[in-house]
């Protein structure tokens, strides 16, 4: 079983494509403008809190409070969805860890806002089917299809899936 | 994009803070930002240290040199820091496989010489009457298909070059005896300029594949070699009609490279500094020229398509889509 990292959560719920792709290794990260914004996001916003702990090299934690809080740090709420669910991941993570997380915040400094997330037991059941689902992917030999979304046109993999 | 930056002049190259100054033996600096450079050329005599070798792989930046005669001696490369282990061995694999590495080959020997007979086509239509030679290499790609060795087809491929070669003095205007291509030395105009061209797209292909996973050393067309990164090889053919060759056509037909370019050394002849910059202007003007991608639905630039070649071929590593080589379509 290979271990399963927060990037992974979130690329599942983005594209399962890119999960495969980003999975073997083939990373377009460092071409896309989009995450040196990030990076910069990350440096300049939170300099006050702990951040960027990397836990069981599996996930890398914004940072944390008193061990009870996990920000995430996101610059737009279009993958909402995804960032959720990463989040989520950590916290399940964290929790089997013994850490007593309450909750989990994402946090969106350009827009100056924040959204509180928690893990509930019905959702820890969802999570487990997504982590099996994401096993079953990034074991296939070849990637999933192209999906064909409008956001693919800003995706770093765009070249690399529409030619 | 990074920026690609040429340096001439003979002098000091440094780390300072977070960018890299260039002194020259005057005394005049100049400032190279580490954050948007990509790649460093250099031609002239240059005096670096490791600081800043270790800063340049740090900023993940090339460094092409090149001797005083334009010859280029090698690239500091700095470490890989997109590898992917799995695509690496698929690559080793698909080399490994006869069948895949022939069509793969062959894949880029068509498309290559597809676009030299563009080239052709092209001169043909503006008053040149190439139609026997064009003849000649339709039937040699016809032939590249059936092609069952890699020495066969490396074969059929020296044969297209030679009669591409041949149309070259009725191409370009000046008035240069250029009858077959003589690499070391290079004993005309000509045969310099295609040595120099060649090493700055071969450069490129390299600085293109180093922003890829792909292994540059595990090659199709060309043998592995422990001389060269091979697989530049493999794509520059692709690339050289329509980057190096159109150039060299127009450079010397528009009197913008003569004779003045050249010095001559008892029995070869190579390119002045003035000759250099000047294709280097242009060179990187092509680079950056644009053209509407019909796939993807976006402009990209002639360098860009390089990249694509690059994705192209990791997909067919992969196995998810045959490669099919880059065709001159406008
Ligand atoms: S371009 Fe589209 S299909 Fe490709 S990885 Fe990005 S989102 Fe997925």
């Amino acid at each position: 079983m290979k271990k399963i990292t927060g990037v992974m959560v979130y690329y599942y719920f983005v594209c399962k494509r890119k999960l495969w792709y980003f999975n073997n290794d083939v990373n377009m990260e460092h071409t896309s403008e989009l995450v040196g914004m990030g990076k910069l996001i990350d440096e300049s916003s939170y300099n006050r809190e702990k951040k960027n702990i990397l836990i069981d090299e599996t996930i890398n934690v914004d940072f944390l409070k008193d061990w009870k809080i996990i920000h995430e740090v996101k610059k737009s709420r279009k993958l909402d969805e995804a960032a959720k669910w990463q989040l989520k991941y950590y916290i399940w993570v964290l929790r089997n860890k013994e850490v007593k997380i309450e909750k989990g915040i994402l946090d969106y400094p350009l827009l100056r806002k924040r959204e509180e997330i928690f893990l509930t037991t019905s959702e820890e059941e969802e999570l487990m089917e997504v982590l099996e689902q994401i096993q079953h992917i990034i074991n296939k030999d070849l990637p999933p299809g192209v999906i064909n979304k409008a956001f693919c046109k800003k995706c770093s993999y765009y070249e690399l899936c529409y030619i | 994009m990074g920026e690609t930056f040429y340096i001439f002049k003979d002098g000091d190259l440094k780390r300072k803070d977070n960018s890299i100054v260039i002194t020259s033996l005057e005394g005049d600096k100049k400032n190279l930002k580490a954050e948007v450079a990509d790649e460093i050329y250099l031609f002239g005599e240059v005096n670096l240290n490791t600081k800043l070798l270790n800063f340049i792989s740090q900023k993940g930046i090339i460094l092409h040199v090149f001797n005083y005669y334009g010859f280029y001696s090698g690239s500091y490369y700095p470490r890989e820091t997109n590898i992917s282990g799995y695509l690496l061995v698929q690559q080793v694999r698909n080399y490994d496989d006869e069948e895949k590495r022939l069509r793969i080959a062959k894949e880029i020997l068509k498309a290559s010489s597809y676009n030299i007979y563009r080239n052709l086509r092209y001169y043909n239509g503006r008053g040149i009457n190439l139609e026997e030679q064009m003849k000649n290499i339709d039937s040699l790609i016809k032939k590249l298909d059936y092609g069952k060795s890699i020495n066969e087809l490396m074969g059929l491929e020296g044969n297209i070059r030679k009669i591409y070669y041949s149309t070259w003095n009725s191409i370009v205007k000046q008035d240069i005896n250029f009858e077959k291509r003589v690499k070391r030395p290079p004993d005309n105009m000509i045969n310099s300029l295609i040595s120099f061209v060649n090493s700055l797209i071969y450069t490129t292909v390299l600085s293109e594949i180093y922003k890829t996973q792909l292994n540059p050393t595990i090659s199709f067309l060309h043998e592995p070699g422990t001389k060269r990164f091979s697989l530049c090889l493999d794509i520059a053919e692709i690339f050289k009609p329509l980057i190096g060759e159109r150039m060299i056509f127009s450079l010397l037909n528009k009197n913008q490279i003569t004779e003045d370019d050249f010095d001559r050394e008892s029995n070869f002849i190579y390119l002045k500094e003035s000759g250099k910059r000047k294709i280097l202007m242009e060179y990187d003007k092509r680079l950056e020229q644009t053209i509407a991608h019909k796939d993807l639905g976006r402009d990209v630039s002639y360098r860009y398509l390089i990249r694509l070649e690059c994705y192209k071929l990791i997909k067919d590593i992969i196995g998810e889509k045959e490669y099919t080589g880059f065709k001159i379509w406008w």
